[in-house]
């Protein structure tokens, strides 16, 4: 029977990626329901010793694959590499991180091994026969959905980055490390890497502003816009404008929200000195959560806000400069 | 070269709006369309076809109307487009979806299969490496760039992740999911808008293509949505007095908590 709750533990140069971590502690929560182990399988070239890390954080077996075939992300060493372990082991769930790593391997796998897969989760319960209730967002974030996969182990989700939470590391915690070794099928790997290259980390606060995440957003209340560039480079968000400043040359078109400018629906909208004008408003109210700071406690921009703060822009800037 | 492009209708998501009193999706009127980074797959098979000679067919899934998807697919400039439809198909989750279609490029015969990375509605991103594993060919996912070698006579792509980019070489069959940001798709053009009228839409149905009955739709789905619910709206709206330092902290702190920093 299938069993044991296992996290891919995503790394990249070696370095155990955050998520990684916040599904061992999730793992930790649904094993303690159902009695059963959590495994960590770790694949990677000269890794070997982050397994140590691995039960700190909650995993009571590793299962790691030391290889060089696995240097670099490619789909079908990792595949391989992770099927053969779960054919073996037959665990009752496998987690992966959502992340563009998880989001290419998660599918392939549960194809080979004709099992339900459940993408981009934000929740996930289970009930003490270890049936996993996925929670998952759809439709642009419209909908929510609650999956299941009754009849087909191991039961797979790839889990949003940031969602779960992490343990408190333990470095006395003890767990088996296994060496795994995998018989490769060099001719199905088919793809070659010319080359890879890291993002410089320079942000891009000139990106455009419907694809930025997070919006630093100026009005005519704003003297001096740098900061604000600066507070955007921290949070890697973009700059974005009332048509007030445009319209007086400080900021390009490019940039202005609101009815003759663009409409934006960023994960954050944080204006800075906007009153909330009609026109401004018709760009940014479907934001998903709206900041707004303001001197003046009846501006309109208020009406539309989730957390308002009748402050000073610019020193609220400098200090969230400060603090991030 | 023979590309198939899988294009998937979609309700415009960016207009759904949830009804406040029954918490629903309001859905009507809102407008179908091609999904956008599928879109743009097309447009990357027509460039492929124009560089270095190439056939593209579009594939769709769904009900009878996902025929106008198809159609505009071919009044931008696609040679074929086929449409697999049938009862039996209904209810399918990605892996019995990714079956069905896999199913119909093995009858069609493809060299490279094009998927959007991800459909705005399901939002799953699953179908496409699925496809690639059940045609036992390789996969390259989230494309930011797609060129063709004609001198080692191999695709070379550029593949994003969130904090680097590899440039990857694949020779013979392969599938390949496409980032919307690859390129914008060029507009329907008249010549092939008055064209598309002459072509056929081919129809796929169960009848046509092997695949094992109890692998698609519902029953051979091995997830199923046990419920649904419409987001809930964080209504809260708080306006604060604070001073400088204590702003800066509570926007610090709105932040975390949805894990945006
Ligand atoms: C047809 C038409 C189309 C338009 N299209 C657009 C559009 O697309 N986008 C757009 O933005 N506008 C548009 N407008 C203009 C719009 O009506 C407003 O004039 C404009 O949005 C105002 O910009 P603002 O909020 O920056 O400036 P103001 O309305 O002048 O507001 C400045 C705000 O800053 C506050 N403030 C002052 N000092 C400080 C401080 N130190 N700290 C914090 N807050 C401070 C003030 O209390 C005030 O609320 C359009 C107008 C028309 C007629
Ligand atoms: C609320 C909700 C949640 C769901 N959650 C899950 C889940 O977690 N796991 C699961 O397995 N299923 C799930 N499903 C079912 C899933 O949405 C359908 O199987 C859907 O047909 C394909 O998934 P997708 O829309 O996510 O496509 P994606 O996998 O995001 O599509 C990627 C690409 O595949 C191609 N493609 C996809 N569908 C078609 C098609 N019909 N025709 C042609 N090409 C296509 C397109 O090129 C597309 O860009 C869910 C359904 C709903 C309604």
């Amino acid at each position: 029977m299938a069993q044991n709750i296992w996290v891919f533990c995503e790394q990249r140069d070696g370095e155990i990626q955050s998520v990684a971590l916040e599904l061992l502690g999730v793992a930790k929560e649904l094993a303690t329901k159902t009695g059963e182990k959590v495994g960590a399988i770790l694949l990677g070239h000269k890794i070997k010793d982050k397994a140590q890390d691995l039960i700190a954080y909650g995993a009571d077996e590793v299962h790691v694959v030391d290889d060089k075939e696995l240097a670099c992300f490619l789909t079908e060493p990792y595949a391989q590499a992770t099927a053969q372990l779960a054919k073996q082991y037959q665990p009752s769930v496998i987690l992966f991180g959502a992340t563009s790593i998880g989001r290419d391997l998660a599918p392939r796998l549960s194809a080979r091994l004709k099992t339900g897969l459940t993408a981009d989760c934000t929740k996930l319960e289970n009930d003490e026969n270890g049936n996993l209730f996925m929670t998952r967002p759809a439709f642009g974030g419209n909908l929510f959905a609650t999956i299941i996969c009754p009849d087909h182990r191991p039961q797979m989700s790839t889990v949003r980055p940031g969602v779960m939470k992490k343990c408190e590391p333990d470095y006395n915690r003890k767990g088996e490390v296994v060496e795994e070794k995998i018989e490769w099928d060099k001719s199905k790997f088919g793809v070659t890497v010319i080359e890879e290259i890291k993002n410089d980390d320079s942000c891009d606060i000139d990106g455009k502003i419907e694809d930025a995440k997070i919006l630093v957003s100026c009005g005519r209340g704003v003297k001096d816009v740098a900061p604000a560039k600066e507070l955007a480079c921290k949070v890697k968000g973009a700059v974005a404008a009332s048509r007030a400043l445009v319209d007086v040359g400080v900021m390009d078109h490019s940039r202005q929200v609101g009815q003759t400018g663009k409409t934006v629906r960023p994960q954050a909208y944080l204006a800075f000195g906007i009153s909330g004008a009609i026109q401004h408003l018709a760009g940014m109210e479907e934001s998903e959560f709206i900041v707004a700071v303001n001197t003046d406690k009846s501006a309109p921009i208020f009406k539309v806000a989730n957390l308002g703060i009748v402050a000073d822009a610019a020193a609220v800037i400098k200090n969230l400069n400060k603090l991030l | 070269m023979k590309i198939i492009v899988c294009v998937k209708q979609v309700p415009n998501t960016t207009e759904i709006k949830i009804d406040p009193v029954t918490n629903t999706l309001k859905r009507d009127g809102v407008p179908s369309i091609i999904n956008p980074d599928d879109k743009t797959a097309i447009d990357v098979a027509l460039q492929l076809k124009e560089k270095h000679g190439a056939q593209v067919c579009v594939l769709s899934m769904g009900p009878a109307q996902a025929e106008n998807a198809l159609r505009e697919a071919l009044a931008m400039g696609a040679d074929e487009a086929y449409l697999l439809t049938d009862r039996a198909f209904a209810g399918s989750d990605t892996l019995a979806t990714s079956t069905i279609i896999a199913a119909a490029i093995k009858k069609l015969g493809a060299d490279v299969v094009l998927c959007g990375r991800q459909a705005i509605d399901g939002d799953t991103a699953q179908v496409g490496p699925q496809i690639a594993e059940h045609l036992g060919v390789p996969q390259i996912t989230y494309a930011a760039a797609i060129d063709y070698d004609e001198e080692s006579q191999a695709l070379i792509v550029k593949r994003q992740f969130e904090d680097r980019v590899q440039t990857l070489q694949v020779k013979g069959k392969c599938l390949i999911t496409v980032l919307s940001t690859l390129c914008k798709p060029r507009y329907m053009n008249v010549w092939d808008i008055v064209n598309q009228d002459e072509k056929e839409v081919g129809k796929i149905t169960f009848a046509d293509i092997e695949v094992n009955p109890a692998d698609i739709g519902l029953k051979g789905s091995p997830t199923k949505v046990k419920s649904t619910a419409t987001k809930q709206f964080d209504k809260t709206i708080e306006t604060l007095e604070l001073d400088a330092e204590s702003a800066a902290k509570a926007i610090v702190d709105a932040l975390k908590q949805r894990h945006l920093i």
